[in-house]
């Protein structure tokens, strides 16, 4: 894939961390899920923490990108957890009447790792 | 100061994202508060990839209003096989491409006006307007 590495998905303690800091197009999007979804069988990972803080809008694409991502993770036993989600884009999903449906949100990553410790039994 | 009016050619994914951005910039260029500012760059999202996703190829205008209100205008404009069912394509969850459905009704839902045109075989044209 030309993309991979476009977006780098790291390894913080026994979940997976990704910073979305370009905008997703079509294959990029793919890329990005199939990067994750490898990783999560390389490393046993039972949680992704999306970053969207630098994302600077989140529309039905992504939203389904997203979404995706989050059942195809569930497929491989993991929990997709959104932080970073400004005030203008927790509006603006709502708006426009996005479902996020299966994915978790938590404020920022201190708190998504809390979240997931929460959630997940002990690793 | 920046453009009072642009105009952007829309063929593929990345002039979604240019569209954005420019309306994002107009918007701010305007004094608009942070969140008109990501409304308006999030309609434009919706409305460049219905025109990608249903008629392959059209445009997006971008115009600052001045006057007594000011405020910024996103014209969407194709030349693909128009909406068959306009009064349907405005509601929520319906969708003819396997998409969200939320495109239409949901850019009405962020803009303070919304007007559309569209006649089958001939095209369609989304405007819209957020007052500052």
């Amino acid at each position: 894939m030309r993309e991979e590495g476009a977006i780098a998905v790291l390894k913080i303690e026994d979940v997976l961390f990704a910073s979305i800091q370009i905008p997703l197009h079509d294959k990029l999007a793919a890329c990005f899920q199939q990067q994750i979804l490898e990783k999560l069988e390389k490393t046993g990972a039972k949680g992704v923490i999306v970053d969207i803080s630098a994302i600077d809008v989140v529309d039905s694409f992504i939203t389904r990108v997203i979404v995706e991502l989050g059942h195809m993770a569930s497929f491989m036993g993991a929990k997709v957890v959104l932080v970073g989600i400004r005030p203008e884009i927790a509006m603006t999903i709502v708006e426009l009447g996005l479902d996020l449906k299966n994915i978790y949100t938590a404020l920022n990553l201190e708190r998504g790792l809390a979240l997931l410790r929460q959630m997940l039994p002990s690793s | 100061m920046g453009d009072e009016f642009v105009e952007i050619p829309i063929k593929e994914e990345q002039d979604v994202v240019i569209a954005r951005l420019k309306g994002k910039k107009m918007a701010e260029e305007l004094g608009m508060k942070k969140v008109d500012q990501v409304r308006i760059a999030t309609a434009i999202s919706e409305l460049a990839r219905n025109i990608l996703l249903y008629a392959g190829t059209g445009v997006v205008q971008i115009k600052k209003i001045h006057g007594e209100k000011k405020g910024i205008e996103v014209v969407a404009i194709d030349h693909g096989p128009g909406i068959e069912n306009i009064e349907l394509a405005l509601t929520d969850g319906y969708s003819t491409s396997g998409a969200l459905g939320v495109g239409l009704p949901g850019t009405k839902r962020l803009m303070d006006e919304f007007e559309i045109w569209s006649e089958k075989g001939k095209g369609t044209i989304v405007t819209v307007r957020k007052w500052a």
